[in-house]
């Protein structure tokens, strides 16, 4: 009976709507800029998570073209204010281009992110059994901030979401990104790592869960490493299929929308981000594009990036659904962790 | 027996304040900043508390609850399991401190 479920104002009804909750606490949430272009260029993955919105595994065969990675870098090359890429998949790394867009962006002297499970570095391409083992020496040479899937400091609960001994495999690609240096105070390698709850509840408090991260890795496996982000489960595709086939959707959106935080829905990452998807579709965020929601100008046209114009993006109005509380709930929730 | 501890009755515990809404309040106002906020312990240690107590209690509503606020504090599912076993330590040692009356008494009895 914790502090939230004891609320005595909750009540049993219709669910949630996003935009009316915004409404009532007359929250206006539209997009302010984009310093951010997170591309989707696959959805392969050499993983099958229990959790993953984009129902990523190795049997799909969505891929970016490399006209349209073009059009990703001619837009951010236009763009001077649009400072940083981030990569994202499935796992990033099974694209074919994946190495040259991410040359190509670092030299257009763009900080670049990627979203790297660990385990794509031992596990190789799942289909064609290319290694992936060199990807520590590629990250570095190209000053990449990696974003590494890591949802608890032990085993039990790391391969409960991932796959049996993925944690194991995951410790030790993050001892060869660390023997790279990334990590390591003074390098400029950023390593941070995520937590995402593996289950229908919120994730603990950022710093706190930060510090045992820090404690545990670094006792037990002399792992090092720069930030935790918490970030919350978006009840969309495989996660949310979970939930419903196991009876707890609907008391996982309540759980979301009593949540609701102002302060969160006020900081939400679709102000200053846009996502594309692999055939170049643009969308408000990652989860938007998993659920279908592209985005749309004051005219109603789809936004592409191949006939990228700020203006237009800008004038958009940020779409929203159920999945949205997540973003807003508790400490909040983004690509780059609490927003709280 | 079917109507007993469902679980979706949790979400009308609000509804105790129907024929008593200041003292309903006052709990729920009490309780929130009890267990709800680190004080002088931290909310993950007090979600352990309160869910070695719901075991030592035999609270169903309380044992669902816990376990999803000890992972929402960052609990691990070990200090978890660690404590309901001082719940269970306690209880069992609580039983056997009372030999010591049985004891006592039994000295007087016996001559």
């Amino acid at each position: 009976m914790s502090a939230t479920v004891l609320r005595p104002s909750q009540r049993v009804g219709a669910p949630p709507d996003f935009a009316a909750t915004l409404q009532v606490h007359a929250l206006r949430v539209v997009p302010q800029a984009v310093d951010t272009l997170q591309v989707n260029i696959t959805r392969r993955c050499n993983q099958v998570c229990r959790h993953c919105h984009v129902d990523a595994s190795p049997a799909r065969d969505e891929m970016m073209s490399p006209t349209t990675m073009q059009a990703c870098l001619d837009v951010l090359a236009r763009h001077d204010a649009m400072r940083a890429l981030d990569v994202t998949g499935g796992a990033p790394e099974l694209h074919p281009q994946f190495e040259w867009f991410v040359a190509r962006a670092h030299a257009l002297g763009k900080r670049v992110m990627v979203r790297h499970n660990l385990t794509v570095q031992l596990d190789g391409d799942p289909r064609s059994g290319v290694s992936k083992s060199h990807l520590p020496e590629f990250f570095a040479r190209h000053g990449v901030g990696v974003i590494c899937s890591l949802p608890y400091h032990q085993a039990g609960l790391t391969d409960a979401q991932r796959g049996a001994g993925v944690f194991a495999k995951s410790l030790e690609a993050l001892r060869r990104l660390n023997a790279v240096g990334y990590g390591r105070e003074g390098s400029g390698l950023l390593l941070h790592l995520v937590y995402n709850p593996v289950g229908p509840y919120l994730p603990p408090p950022q710093a706190a869960l930060e510090a045992d991260y820090r404690r545990e890795l670094g006792r037990r496996y002399g792992i090092v490493f720069n930030r935790l982000y918490t970030i919350t489960n978006m009840p969309v595709n495989r996660f949310r299929q979970h939930l419903e086939k196991s009876g707890q959707y609907a008391r996982y959106l309540e759980k979301l929308a009593t949540a609701f935080n102002p302060a969160a829905a006020a900081a939400v990452m679709c102000r200053t981000l846009i996502s594309v998807g692999w055939d170049g579709a643009v969308y408000d965020c990652d989860f938007n594009q998993m659920a279908g929601l592209v985005a749309r100008d004051r005219e109603g046209r789809v936004l592409r990036v191949e006939d990228f114009d700020l203006s237009r993006v800008l004038g958009r109005e940020i779409r929203f659904d159920a999945h949205c509380f997540g973003c807003a709930a508790g400490a909040g929730s983004s690509c780059g962790g609490a927003t709280t | 027996m079917g109507d007993y501890y469902d679980p979706d009755d949790l979400k009308k515990f609000g509804a105790i304040g129907q024929h008593a809404k200041t003292l309903a309040e006052a709990f729920f106002r009490y309780y929130g900043e009890a267990t709800g906020a680190d004080g002088a312990l931290t909310r993950r240690e007090k979600a352990l508390i309160a869910l070695a107590l719901a075991h030592a209690q035999r609270c169903p509503y309380c044992i669902d609850a816990y376990t999803t606020a000890c992972l929402e504090a960052g609990a691990s599912p070990e200090q978890m399991m660690e404590a309901v076993h001082v719940a269970a330590a306690m209880q069992a040692g609580i039983t056997l401190v009372h030999a010591v009356q049985m004891h006592n008494h039994l000295e007087k009895l016996v001559v």
